[in-house]
């Protein structure tokens, strides 16, 4: 298979006049199921900014005389109400809202630290890789709830949303691990390329080739992670809540909304229902969005 | 190559000992100890009990106890399970999660990698869309929903499987179905996802673009050309998760009442039982530290250009 | 299109693993939780003992296991009354204080016999600070008994004397008419001398334990299974039914339901309140509603501010509307507390409660108001405090509803929740390194004291509240010296009405217990404490 090399012509991905992003919109414009997402996508960040505060509940109202009452549209329990007796669809908007902010909040963290810290040991390799890889190690094989658990029970803070944020840091913290792996062996793959070669003999320096030729390349899978990271990390924060250390009441998530849905799914299939199918659709729409975004950045495509 | 396991395996040694320190300052961080109960023990026996387990102690002698005892093979009493030692516990509870765990992984890879490979070479037809569908379903259930539907479903309303735990006296494989399946699905989500980008990755490639040119037959172009190329992400992802799934799932052994470690770790953390946390972490370490390179030996089997790297 | 032949092939092996996994099936097969023919039942037990020796345990789900086990000088009938154990018969001083009991022969499972010097041992062993067992205290009412645990008098100096072989004789501290009760508990039960001077620490492992009671441990495989075996040389071996018993830990209620509902348990501790209907449905004649002898309540932390003024904690303890959540959040039955001594308790009145009682809720908020603002609150002087709870179980859904309560008196008054681990709760508790927080107590033995002592001065730190009344003190003190049992029980009352009046905590609901039980076990009871043995199960034809 030596003769793979030889053949390996792909021109570097950085071009003159037209921007590599310019072009990716177009493309990705083209792309109805990405362009129906984005929609999606945009109309549930809406409901997440606005629901709570403009739908007729709130989600912290105890109705005491209807505890657990099936979807009606009496009174716009379009949802019911759970068993505390609070609006179903209220809990729903904030469920969505903070599930949407722990998953993007989460990702953020870990892809900025994954991207750069696995482009920068899988492009210098040697010594510097096994240290930063062993390092990546250390941390990976400290079990993810350890962090968490300590994390959450060290700082107290007085306000749930600082709280919150430490879940976000928590989960994030830990996700990069597998972001900078992946990104490592992509690096690796790409560093003997041409157009790295190219670059390095033109004199650029090693973080600019990181930054100019690495990172663009390795956008494709670290897009797939990402669309991919969101409903791992809503689920994770389902776990958490699962064992208590979640989001706290009155707040809600939607991971939490169906852990409890699911212990009534045999009484109350319903409370199971809404939220699991808001969740489909929302991680339907990130995978969509984030393949049409895939194709677009590709540069082979181009 | 042997030279590079050898010197990956020395190294091993200091992470190891690294994580050991780590895990345990960290871990004393956290406000409760593992006596605070809703009953309060008389104040003279809790004393005592702090002082056997050398809690009094600051924490760097308390670490360079815990060493000690860990070069001479002793992980120390539980502190909560006060008939048993660390070492039984997790001998108790390893052989259930790595069965399970490695199951999951087996069936996933399989499953996860046929699955992406028919979306990639079917791309943007039905069968990529109902894989890229079957993918996403698999994530967004947790196993939080999906065991108890299985267990409803298997165990109640049909009464075709077992619907928790392992059999009373031995080891049954039919025990095992329903979590691996459950433990697997998130698992086959991803490998297929994964799978699919980079088999479409691969047979864009120049390589295969030559394969085929040579008149290739084409199952023999993605099965033997395409595929190792493909493999190499999943290899990546599949090192580090398989210690995660061996390492035991506290879901799906709570959910299926088996006894993994996984269980066992959660539930000593919440008790802050601080020898047996420190044990499955070193478990769960040593199980990272080995398949992390058993997946960097296989990545330089499989990629040809870093071989020469 | 070799592909897809390739593809076929691998489904084809696909196939084949499965067909492997069903002959395992047909191998293995599924397990009867109530096997009448071997005799046997599955029991879905709340959780992993943390300890099968009777002298480091301290749950009730391990109670359910060691209860099997050993038998004490009383025991539980299947009412979980005290009846005679290994005591045949026993004798009381006029005073009170002298106990002298008489065993039955009878023998450890190894043929050994079990007599008084293995109480008399067993006594020491538990009371000795070197055993470090952590739930003696309920043993103090015996002579010198907390002086002995504290490590300042030598064991022998312990008020539990053999006597002979077949007489024990106790000395208690103070008079105290509920002693069987304490005596049916597993601290009191007794462990086989020679296995323990032989085996130390490890005479509870399978290969080396001997039991006096009906069943004896064959293995125990951690976090998933016991296994208990009839034990022949049990001193009523004859009319003991089953053969096998196996707990296993189910920390997953919804999980330990399903287990019964697959037939995979005949007996599940626990099961999801709010499933009551459906459980009644699929599986009748299983469900097993029970009033318990527990109180789930909340604590003010009375050495600091807001909770150290008196009109704060009644304003917020007569808001909190616990009919809403006896009947609401909880869907068995529970009972709103309106006191802290559980109805049902032995040899008392239980007239004590809040003196506002009577009064509907919304005319308590309002007078919750006005306590409130003389205390000084108001909207240029808010209210806040932080509400810490568990956040295992039904705890934060309670949580909720008290938030909502009180947040419901005024506009400023503002309560934050704090839910957090149990261990890390009690923790902050102890240290009273909160405002309010919740907690619950389940009875020990049948009788008043086990509750009321929690607020006493000298409980220490698990009077979580702080609370310090001398009068209260007082009362529980003279308690403690009346040998008549009715009037001791109108001296007690009296101390839980003073308490309530200051309201140092904030009850809320008395809860039940929850069995599915298959029909066809019988020697199963409904009862107070919860309790039942294996010993009086049988199986219905």
């Amino acid at each position: 298979m030596s003769d793979v090399l030889a053949d390996e012509s792909t021109p570097p991905p950085a071009s003159k006049g037209r921007s590599l992003w310019d072009d990716a919109r177009r493309r990705l414009m083209r792309n109805p199921a990405a362009v129906a997402s984005l929609y999606v996508v945009a109309l549930l960040s809406m409901a997440a900014a606005f629901g709570p505060e403009l739908w007729v509940h709130d989600f912290d109202t105890i109705y005491r005389d209807r505890v657990a009452i099936a979807p009606t549209f009496e009174n716009l329990h379009l949802l019911g109400t759970d068993t505390e007796g609070r609006d179903q669809v209220a809990r729903l908007f904030l469920g969505l809202r903070i599930s949407l902010l722990v998953g993007l909040a989460a990702t953020a963290v870990a892809l900025t630290i994954g991207v750069l810290w696995g482009a920068i040991a899988g492009f210098i390799g040697g010594i510097v890789d096994d240290l930063m890889m062993r390092f990546v190690d250390v941390l990976y094989s400290i079990p993810f709830i350890f962090f968490v658990i300590v994390l959450m029970t060290v700082v107290q803070t007085d306000n749930p949303v600082t709280n919150l944020l430490l879940i976000f840091m928590a989960i994030g913290a830990v996700e990069w691990l597998t972001m900078a792996r992946i990104v490592r062996g992509q690096t690796i793959a790409l560093r003997k390329r041409e157009f790295v070669e190219a670059a390095r003999a033109a004199g650029a320096s090693p973080l600019q080739i990181v930054f100019r030729h690495i990172v663009p390349n390795v956008l494709g899978p670290v897009v797939i992670f990402a669309t991919l990271n969101i409903p791992v990390i809503i689920l994770a924060e389902s776990f958490l809540s699962f064992i208590g250390l979640g989001v706290q009441e009155p707040l809600t998530s939607l991971g939490r909304l169906i852990s409890e849905g699911a212990r009534q799914m045999i009484n109350a299939p319903w409370m199971l229902f809404a939220p699991a199918v808001t969740m489909l659709v929302t991680l339907l729409a990130l995978n969509f969005l984030g393949d049409g975004l895939r194709d677009a950045l590709d540069p082979k495509e181009r | 190559m042997l030279a590079q396991a050898i010197r990956r395996l020395a190294f091993a040694i200091p992470t190891l000992l690294a994580i050991v320190a780590a895990a345990f300052v960290l871990m004393q961080l956290a406000p409760g100890g593992p006596f605070t109960k809703e009953r309060q023990m008389p104040p003279a026996i809790e004393q005592r009990l702090v002082e056997k387990y050398g809690l009094d102690l600051p924490i760097h002698e308390q670490l360079a106890r815990y060493l000690g005892g860990l070069a001479r093979g002793d992980l120390g009493p539980s502190m909560t399970y006060k008939d048993k030692e660390v070492i039984d516990i997790i001998a108790e509870g390893a052989p259930t999660s790595a069965v399970l765990g490695l199951s999951a992984m087996v069936l996933a890879l399989f499953v996860g990698g046929a699955l992406g490979v028919m979306a990639a070479v079917r791309q943007n037809r039905a069968q990529d869309y109902f894989v890229m569908a079957l993918a996403i379903g698999g994530v967004c259930l947790p196993p939080l929903v999906i065991g108890p539907v299985l267990q409803l479903l298997f165990g109640v309303e049909w009464g075709l499987l077992p619907s928790q735990g392992l059999h009373r006296d031995e080891f049954g494989l039919v025990y095992l179905i329903l979590p691996v399946i459950t433990l697997s699905l998130p698992l086959i989500a991803i490998i297929s996802r994964l799978m699919r980008a980079s088999m479409i990755e691969a047979l864009r490639s120049n390589a295969i673009r030559t394969a085929r040119a040579k008149g290739l037959p084409e199952a023999q172009v993605i099965w033997r050309h395409a595929l190792p190329i493909a493999l190499l992400p999943i290899v990546s992802y599949a090192g580090p998760a398989l210690a995660g799934v061996m390492a035991g799932s506290f879901v799906i052994e709570t959910v299926f009442q088996l006894p993994g470690i996984g269980k066992q770790f959660v539930l000593a953390a919440q008790q802050r039982d601080y020898t047996l946390v420190m044990g499955v972490v070193l478990v769960y370490s040593s199980l990272i530290i080995l398949l992390n390179l058993a997946a960097d030996l296989m990545y330089r089997v499989l990629d040809p250009r870093s071989r020469t790297a | 299109m070799a592909f897809w032949t390739n593809r076929r092939s691998l489904l084809a092996g696909a196939g084949g693993v499965a067909a492997a996994t069903s002959l395992g099936a047909c191998a293995n097969g599924r397990i009867v939780g109530f096997d009448k023919a071997r005799r046997s039942i599955d029991i879905a037990n709340q959780g992993e003992p943390l300890s099968l020796d009777p002298h480091k345990a301290s749950g009730s789900w391990e109670n359910n296991i060691i209860g099997n086990m050993f038998i004490g000088l009383t025991t539980e009938d299947v009412e979980s009354k005290p009846v005679p154990g290994m005591a045949e018969r026993w004798d009381t001083s006029e005073d009170g204080l002298r106990w002298t009991f008489y065993l039955r022969r009878a023998t450890w499972s190894d043929g050994e016999p079990c007599d008084a010097h293995d109480f008399e041992f067993a006594f020491r062993r538990i009371l000795n600070p070197e055993t470090l067992a952590e739930y003696a205290s309920i043993l103090y009412v015996i002579k010198n008994a907390e002086k002995v645990n504290n490590g300042e008098l030598p064991v022998e100096q312990l008020g539990v004397r053999a006597i002979d072989d077949l007489t024990l004789e106790v000395e208690l501290d103070h008079p105290a008419a509920y002693f069987p009760q304490i005596l049916k508990h597993y601290t009191a039960y007794p462990v086989p001398k020679h296995i323990v001077e032989r085996h130390g620490a490890d005479w509870i492992h399978p290969d080396n334990v001997v039991v006096n009671g009906p069943y004896n441990l064959t293995r125990w495989w951690s976090n998933y299974i016991v296994h208990l075996e009839r034990n022949p040389a049990f001193f009523d071996a004859e009319n003991v039914a089953l053969e096998h018993i196996y707990f296993y830990p189910s920390n997953d209620v919804n999980a330990a339901a399903r287990k019964v509902m697959s037939g995979e348990a005949g007996w599940s501790t626990r099961f999801p309140s709010n499933q009551v209907e459906q459980l009644r449905t699929a599986l009748p004649g299983f469900v097993r509603v029970y009033q318990y002898l527990t109180c789930n309540y909340f604590s003010f932390n009375m050495t600091r501010p807001p909770f150290n003024d008196i009109r704060v904690r009644q304003a917020l303890t007569m808001a909190y509307d616990r009919d809403f959540v006896a009947s609401q959040i909880y869907r068995t039955g529970e009972r709103p507390a309106f006191k802290f001594v559980p109805p049902g308790i032995a040899d008392y009145p239980g007239t004590a409660r809040y003196p506002w009682s009577d009064i509907p809720i919304a005319e308590r908020k309002r007078e919750a108001e006005r306590l409130l603002r003389a205390a000084g609150f108001g909207p240029n002087n808010p209210l806040r405090f932080e509400f810490a709870h568990r956040n295992t179980s039904d705890n934060p859904r309670v949580a909720v509803v008290a938030q909502n309560d009180w947040k419901s008196i005024a506009p400023w008054v503002t309560v934050e929740l704090r839910g957090t681990e149990t261990q890390v709760h009690y923790a902050n508790l102890r240290a009273k390194n909160y405002d309010a927080g919740d907690g619950g107590w389940i009875a020990d033995y049948n009788d008043a004291k086990t509750y009321l002592y929690l607020l006493e001065t000298r409980t220490g730190a698990q009077n979580y509240s702080g609370y310090s009344n001398p009068e209260y003190d007082r009362l529980m003190r003279e308690s403690d010296f009346e040998p008549d049992a009715a009037r001791r029980g109108e001296i007690l009352a009296q101390a839980e009405q003073l308490m309530l009046g200051e309201a140092p905590i904030c009850t809320s609901v008395f809860i039940n217990s929850l069995n599915l039980v298959h029909p066809d076990l019988t020697g199963y009871e409904n009862n107070l404490e919860d309790i039942h043995r294996a010993r009086w199960f049988g199986i219905k034809a």
